[in-house]
């Protein structure tokens, strides 16, 4: 068992028996995050970049610390602190640092692509930490990871991704993991944050919440966020609020048993009420501490695969 | 020594000249940069040419002998971005793909809303490898506001005027563009596709847009815009030209008008008969962003359906250069456009012809007298008398798209490495040899 | 029930008189099992581990933790261009800290494998002591790496192989011998992922 790419770009073309190692070798990892020193030397003498080039805390946190507790070496880049300002392009930018001798990049960046961009010009391993509205691959795997945590397996679950599904990442790869993995997938948003032809990629579209709920085990709420109001997408976030906040009234709809998950950061009172989010059935935090472990694997895993020489 | 009789013979061509409908074996002899006959072999003849000196002959036998072919849409970035394409580099890139003539759009720094600019192309043009015409700006800056000098620019010699690039948004300068053109009797070419749908976007909305997460430019962008034009240009009177049709819709809103007795022409591009969005999301070239984007089967079906309906009155390349340091960067950061002029005789045969869509006839008729007679040129035709631009065409050599061959300065081309059918053989230029493969 | 080609060193019998031996000459040397854990390197180390701590059970009425190692975290050859072994989960739900850690594996080589582990164990605390047994010894050390309890010492040739197995994981009992001249084809293709696998040992 082995992966094929020497990249994470994406869920889309990746098979289930690679889910599933990375799944599985995340489980392996998670119990180092418990030990007294947190920490084991892999990785050391790899050099990590992680390159944002999109305001991100919790992703890159996350990152850091799995690049750490494997002893490997990280630089940050964040492009408020660079010389972009100044107007050089990414693969200026990128064939600078890579020239200090680094192994991996980690890379977030507005625009579709641009990971797969970095793979044809550099030599480093090449991991997607989100780019534009595409894939954010390792969310969706510790998504994936805490729902199997909690269940044992994925398939034949009923997940609901409730949300701007137009703009978000989280749930494309989301959408490609959990139907790779035989899990049954739903959506829900408002009809203006649904994108064209949305119901090509196999999945239950609705634009009403209790519609999407009903018998479902798990609901994934994705953040709401202002601008979309601004640009006349819906009309009020108070109208936003109550067409599709995930509430407790609402819960009674799903299975028994039932996940609510969020990947943060959140809107309380907006897409989900502090009731549901510090509930019992709220593995949220969880999803924060399984990041690492997830991140950690695919570090990991991925590190083994060297440039060609 | 006596002065030869002819300055050029092209002997044993099959030549098509559609606008004469003419397509059979024959010989062109040129005099004086002007076509003197065209004559079927005869004893006659053979006598003629045997007299001529060596250099004055060329044997373009198992050759197709064209009019020299017309670009309506090209952008020739000068003045402003030399760094992209000149004048002179855009006609020797023109030459080598067969054109002799070739129509500059006007979105240059500064944008050619003035006579001054207009004369300052032209006297650039003077020496270049292709004869290029000027398409003046509608509006100052083409910013859609104000309307620009349309009465100088065509007193300096602008043959349409055009906000290619962008869409004039509001109907009503729209409305008066039209109403004023038809004092000097020249086409408006629009660039229709709605600013408020398209706002931001960089590939076609489409289930490809939706899988990458690409901001769309719909198809009803295009649709709205054409059937607004369409339907002011029928309110009001005046020539309309629809630029680069890439959508289904519009080309049926084309046909539709075209019916209803609207004076209405329109272009497609190569790209848009030939690529399809799907293509985007394996590489993410960025010389896969045009304006509009390529589109759908769908759409490309509709493109080529049109051009043989004749709906679709040219084929043009919309010739967009950029420089590759702006090229090669992520897709949704780089420039619209690629390059054309050089592959589009290829695309037309392998596309359109190799197909079975167009005849030869058909689509020299298209990048001929079409465009030469809605904008009003002299060319387009091998009828006595008139400039000796003559293309003669390989119609079956094949060969392969190379970054390193193009003679335009800049290489953004979506078709590096695509191997076509039918390349140019020798351009002809007022009876002089512009290029010759 | 699969054919094993080669020379079998020991069986199920002796397998058990190795382990009870080694249990004995555990519990004289710390003077009973009141200090003691003990840590197999998995996979067939942890099996070991498990059958010393039942042993111990059984002579002291002891319960003795143990816990289950990967070492593969700790490898000295991580960089190497081969795809990375997969990782089983860790189990050392004890404290080390002032124990004397038994730790087991069956096959004693190179000693790569043990360097690791002990890196591994430190990083779970300070022990008093770690105690090395292993079913099987057989030379070609590489660092300086030395068995306390060893079930049997067996001369090698390099590019022998020592396959082990016990029946928590495979269908049979036995220690086997494939010595290099017998099988030289497989011996070749094995040989450039020797340093991976030390040995083929763990299969």
């Amino acid at each position: 068992m082995k992966l094929r790419s020497r990249h994470l770009l994406g869920l889309e073309e990746t098979t289930a028996s690679e889910i599933k190692l990375i799944l599985d070798t995340a489980e392996s990892f998670r119990e180092i995050i418990e030990r007294p020193i947190k920490k084991v030397p892999t990785l050391r003498g790899v050099t990590v970049l992680n390159l944002f080039y999109e305001p991100s805390t919790r992703t890159r946190i996350s990152f850091e610390l799995a690049e750490k507790r494997l002893s490997a070496d990280t630089i940050n880049f964040s492009r408020a602190l660079s010389s972009v300002t100044k107007g050089e392009s990414l693969k200026d930018t990128v064939k600078n640092i890579e020239a200090l001798k680094i192994n991996m990049i980690v890379v977030r960046h507005a625009s579709t692509g641009a990971p797969y961009f970095l793979t044809q010009c550099t030599g480093s391993n090449i991991i997607n930490a989100g780019d534009g509205r595409h894939e954010h691959p390792t969310q969706a795997l510790l998504d994936m990871f805490t729902i199997r945590r909690k269940y044992g397996r994925l398939e034949g679950l009923r997940v609901v991704l409730v949300g701007d599904v137009k703009h978000s990442r989280v749930i494309r790869s989301n959408i490609w993991g959990l139907k790779t993995m035989g899990a049954s997938v739903a959506i829900c948003g408002p009809s203006t944050l649904l994108p064209y032809e949305v119901e090509e990629f196999g999945v239950d579209v609705y634009t009403h919440l209790d519609e999407a709920m009903d018998g479902a085990d798990v609901v994934n709420v994705m953040r709401i966020q202002l601008e979309r109001q601004q640009a006349g997408l819906f009309p009020s976030m108070r109208e936003y609020t109550r067409l599709f906040c995930v509430t407790k009234e609402r819960l009674k709809l799903l299975n028994k048993n039932y996940t609510i998950m969020h990947p943060g950061p959140m809107n309380r009172g907006v897409e989900i009420t502090s009731e549901v989010a510090d509930s019992s059935s709220s593995v949220i935090l969880e999803q924060v501490t399984n990041g690492q472990a997830v991140r950690m694997a695919v570090l990991y895993l991925l590190s083994g695969k060297q440039r060609e020489e | 020594m006596k002065k030869p009789k002819y300055d050029l013979v092209i002997k044993c061509g099959r030549v098509i000249d559609p606008a004469l409908g003419f397509g059979s074996e024959a010989d062109v002899f040129v005099k004086d940069a002007k076509i003197v006959k065209i004559t079927r072999m005869s004893k006659a003849t053979k006598k003629e040419i045997s007299a001529l000196p060596e250099e004055n002959i060329i044997d373009a036998s198992g050759k197709l002998v064209t009019p020299g072919l017309i670009d309506m849409h090209v952008h020739l970035r000068e003045p402003g971005r030399e760094d992209k394409e000149t004048i002179i580099t855009g006609c020797r890139a023109a030459a080598g793909g067969g054109f002799t003539t070739v129509c500059c759009m006007p979105n240059t720094t500064p944008a050619i809303d003035n006579q001054e600019t207009v004369k300052f192309v032209l006297s650039r043009a003077e020496d270049a490898d292709a004869r290029v015409y000027v398409v003046g700006a509608i509006t100052k800056a083409l910013e859609g506001k104000e309307l620009a000098e349309i009465g100088d620019l065509v007193a300096g010699g602008a043959v349409a005027i055009s906000d290619d690039g962008s869409y004039v948004q509001n109907p009503e300068i729209m409305r008066r563009a039209l109403e004023y053109a038809k004092m000097f009797d020249i086409p408006i070419i629009t660039h229709a596709e709605d600013e408020f749908l398209f706002a931001g976007g960089v590939m076609n909305e489409s289930y490809e847009g939706t899988r990458l997460g690409m901001k769309g430019r719909p198809a009803v962008g295009e649709v709205i815009a054409v059937l607004r034009d369409v339907r002011l240009c029928d309110f009001v009177g005046g020539k309309l030209h629809v630029a680069h049709v890439s959508t289904a819709g519009a080309v049926e809103a084309i046909r539709q008008a075209k019916k209803e007795g609207v004076n209405v022409t329109a272009e497609a591009c190569p790209h848009h008969f030939t690529l399809t969005d799907d293509e985007i999301g394996k590489e993410f070239d960025p010389n896969l962003k045009v304006n509009p984007p390529i589109r759908t089967k769908k759409d490309v079906d509709a493109v080529i359906r049109c051009l043989v309906d004749g709906s679709l009155d040219c084929i043009a390349s919309d010739h967009a250069p950029h420089s590759e340091e702006e090229k090669d960067v992520e897709f949704d950061q780089a420039p619209s456009g690629m390059i054309g002029l050089e592959t589009t005789l290829g695309l037309v045969k392998t596309q359109l012809i190799d197909k079975g869509f167009l005849s030869w006839a058909d689509a020299i008729r298209k990048m001929t007298v079409n465009p030469a007679r809605i904008l009003r040129l002299p060319g387009g035709t091998l009828e006595k008398d008139s400039v000796a631009d003559i293309t003669i065409i390989d119609p079956d050599k094949k060969w392969t798209v190379k970054k390193d061959n193009f003679r335009s300065k800049s290489k953004n081309s979506a078709f590096i490495g695509w191997k076509l059918s039918g390349k140019v053989f020798c351009t002809i230029l007022g009876g002089r040899v512009v290029y010759r493969s | 029930m699969p054919r094993i080609k080669g020379e079998i060193l020991l069986d199920e019998k002796k397998i058990s008189r190795a382990v009870t031996r080694i249990s004995h000459e555990i519990l004289e040397r710390n003077s009973g099992a009141e200090t003691l854990v003990v840590i197999g390197i998995l996979k067939r180390g942890a099996d070991l581990a498990k059958r010393v701590a039942g042993k111990i059970a059984q002579i002291e009425g002891v319960e003795v933790p143990v816990g289950l190692l990967d070492i593969n975290l700790y490898r000295d050859d991580v960089h190497s261009k081969l795809d990375q072994p997969i990782i089983a989960r860790t189990e050392i739900l004890f404290d080390v800290v002032d124990r004397n850690v038994i730790l087991v594996d069956d096959v004693l080589f190179t000693g790569r494998t043990i360097r690791a582990a002990l890196d591994a164990i430190i990083d779970f605390g300070r022990p008093r002591s770690i105690q090395l047994a292993v079913l099987i010894d057989r030379g070609h050390r590489e660092y300086p790496i030395r068995p306390d309890y060893v079930g049997k010492n067996i001369p090698t040739s390099k590019d022998d192989r020592v396959l082990v197995r016990l029946t928590e994981r495979d269908d049979t009992e036995m220690v086997v011998i494939e010595k290099s001249g017998l099988k030289k084809k497989a011996g070749a293709r094995r040989s450039s992922a020797k340093t991976r696998s030390e040995g083929g040992t763990k299969k």
